[in-house]
């Protein structure tokens, strides 16, 4: 299994010099970081090549760190159901920067791509549809975005009097809990316990 | 239509309509705009999300045991099998298996939540068509099995029973008993079904031949579960990437051929056999001598100790208070977990940042790639087949919205 995965992982560095970044194992999944604006190329290869073919698109996924210069991970998700693998594709960008997207590769990617802007705002060029897809109608902002709260910002309730349904801005009857259970006595050195790492 | 002499060249408009947010046969809340020429569709665009909750946010705010009621809600219909999904991907991330017993629970409730699923599927798609009394029989049996899962987690369909590290707590043996008493009624159940359906003209007739998808298709458009399997791929995780102890299970998969309606609802039919001749197989196997023992890893890193015990021991209750305050830390990482859930490949995505609570968990329903398919599957079929087609790809609306 194992080399089975450290195969296909030499093969796409070797044939996709520059697309593929890098490779990564672990917990026994495949993992290639490649070049976003390349992205196309590499799903294609991974789909075509005969040693590969991860025909079946299985997902999409963002991953917002808003510490990081290209904010976004891109994950996509392959299934090769003749090797019996998977492997699965990390591309970075920010906010700004749109994605080729992959459509005309996989047409699955369809609605994955609509979710990845929807929830985190990540533009993918030649998507010829590119709307909100879970949120409602005329929803503001990108839910999934670390900075974005939990509770979100507006709330909407059915006004009797004026027949419709209002948005609100969210009134919390209570703080929101975020309790903080991590020990604080990991991590940080207790006074006087500084030497004890030495040992 | 007012004009005047009707001419060959008159402009004809195409003809939209929405179907839903509130339509019997739409399975829940679904909001279809259907372009029609004259009765023949165009275009479906379907509006998704009228009931999307923001699972994924949600859990990135909560501790991995008070995520998994989220995975209950999102595919309703069979509660365990998602969470067998998370279960799996934080015990993946820890490296840890779970203990035979709870092994073979896990898999006997999988399967009891393939027969809920696959028995609301097969008779609400009957109904979707015009039959009446498949419902009203399938139901009665949902109903013992739903009764089954009270009996082990105390709720009927939100269980919360499959958590990391094992199972909530053992079955009675009386449970295991019954359990064994319901699968052979139930195969004359689903011969009666099939004698409703399976040669009903009627049945044929709005079925067969109606909604084909090539297999390249069905890959493409990332479809998984009975899908994929009615145009012909012999492809189920349970055979091909084996997780608990389905390796040791005798099981056939069935396979279609022609990739259409009538060929999906057949191999549910099948699944619903071959999910009871595995739950036997369970039941057996925990009856047993050597299906005995623990049903969670009980060194208490993951699993919180049995009350008993914390009442008694000065460790237990140091593990059992921790596990409920802060919980547990999983090593950093990212795995992808999959379960052959009734409706397809269910996944969890699972990012970990080391801290006692996911970073990013991203759902990967079944659902959501087969209904996006839904306008490449109805073009230029009939209005008519689109309640019939939207039947045969079994969708929940929880599953696809999240």
């Amino acid at each position: 299994m194992d080399d089975a995965l450290k195969a296909i992982g030499d093969r796409a560095l070797a044939s996709l010099p520059g697309a593929v970044l890098a490779v990564h194992e672990s917990f026994g999944e495949l993992t290639l970081e490649a070049e976003a604006l390349r992205i196309v190329e590499v799903l294609s290869f991974l789909r075509d090549d005969p040693a590969c073919q991860f025909i079946c698109f299985t997902d999409l996924s963002g991953v917002d760190y808003p510490e990081r210069d290209k904010r976004f991970d891109v994950v996509y998700l392959l299934l090769s159901p003749r090797l019996n693998l998977r492997v699965r594709i990390k591309i970075a960008t920010d906010e700004a920067t749109p994605v080729p997207s992959t459509i005309q590769v996989f047409p699955a990617a369809d609605w994955y791509e609509r979710e990845a802007y929807d929830m985190y705002g990540i533009l993918f060029e030649g998507h010829p549809d590119l709307r909100r897809i879970l949120t409602d109608y005329g929803f503001d902002g990108h839910p999934l975005r670390k900075d974005f709260p939990m509770t979100g910002f507006v709330e909407l309730r059915y006004d009797d009097q004026e027949k419709r349904v209002r948005y609100e801005p969210v009134k919390l009857t209570q703080e929101f809990r975020q309790f903080d259970f991590l020990s604080p006595w990991e991590g940080a050195p207790l006074p006087g316990d500084e030497k004890a790492k030495g040992q | 239509m007012t004009s005047a002499a009707p001419s060959a060249e008159r402009s004809l408009r195409n003809f939209s309509i929405n179907f839903g947010p509130q339509h019997p046969a739409a399975h829940g809340v679904l909001r279809l705009v259907l372009e029609l020429d004259g009765e023949v569709v165009e275009r479906v665009d379907p509006h998704i999300g009228l009931l999307h909750r923001g699972t994924e946010k949600l859990m990135e705010a909560r501790t991995y045991l008070q995520n998994v009621p989220y995975l209950d809600r999102l595919d309703y219909v069979a509660p365990m099998n998602q969470e067998h999904a998370f279960a799996l991907a934080v015990e993946k991330l820890f490296g840890v298996a779970v203990p035979r017993r709870a092994q073979l629970i896990r898999v006997l409730y999988s399967e009891i939540g393939r027969l809920l699923s696959h028995l609301l599927n097969v008779t609400t798609q009957a109904m979707d068509v015009g039959a009446l009394t498949p419902p009203l029989w399938g139901f009665e049996e949902r109903e013992k099995l739903m009764v089954f899962y009270e009996r082990a987690s105390g709720a009927r369909m939100h269980a919360a029973y499959f958590r990391p590290g094992g199972v909530h707590q053992d079955l009675p043996p009386e449970l295991v008993d019954d359990i064994y008493a319901f699968c052979d009624p139930f195969l004359k159940v689903c011969d009666d079904l099939e004698t409703l359906l399976t040669g009903n003209r009627i049945f044929k007739q709005r079925n067969v031949d109606i909604g084909i998808v090539s297999l390249a298709d069905a890959w493409a458009f990332g479809f998984s579960g009975v899908m994929v399997r009615g145009s012909g791929a012999a492809w189920d995780l349970r055979k091909s990437q084996p997780y608990e102890c389905y390796e040791e299970m005798d099981f056939d998969i069935p396979v279609g051929k022609n990739g259409d309606n009538y060929d999906r609802y057949l191999i549910r039919m099948e699944e619903m056999r071959q999910s009871t001749k595995i739950m036997k197989q369970c039941c057996e196997k925990l009856q047993a001598a050597d299906g005995q023992g623990p049903v969670v890893i009980e060194d208490g890193k993951i699993t919180p100790p049995r009350r008993a015990e914390m009442k008694r021991s000065m460790e237990s209750l140091i593990h059992h208070f921790k596990l409920y305050t802060e919980g547990y830390k999983t090593p950093p990482g990212e795995v992808y977990a999959a379960v052959e859930a009734p409706k397809g490949e269910f996944g969890v995505y699972l990012v970990s940042d080391g801290t006692n609570k996911p970073y990013r968990v991203k759902l990967r329903s079944p659902g959501f790639p087969h209904l996006q398919a839904m306008d490449f599957m109805c073009r230029k079929h009939m209005l008519a087949d689109i309640s019939a087609i939207l039947g045969s790809i079994d969708i929940v609306f929880g599953d696809v919205d999240r």
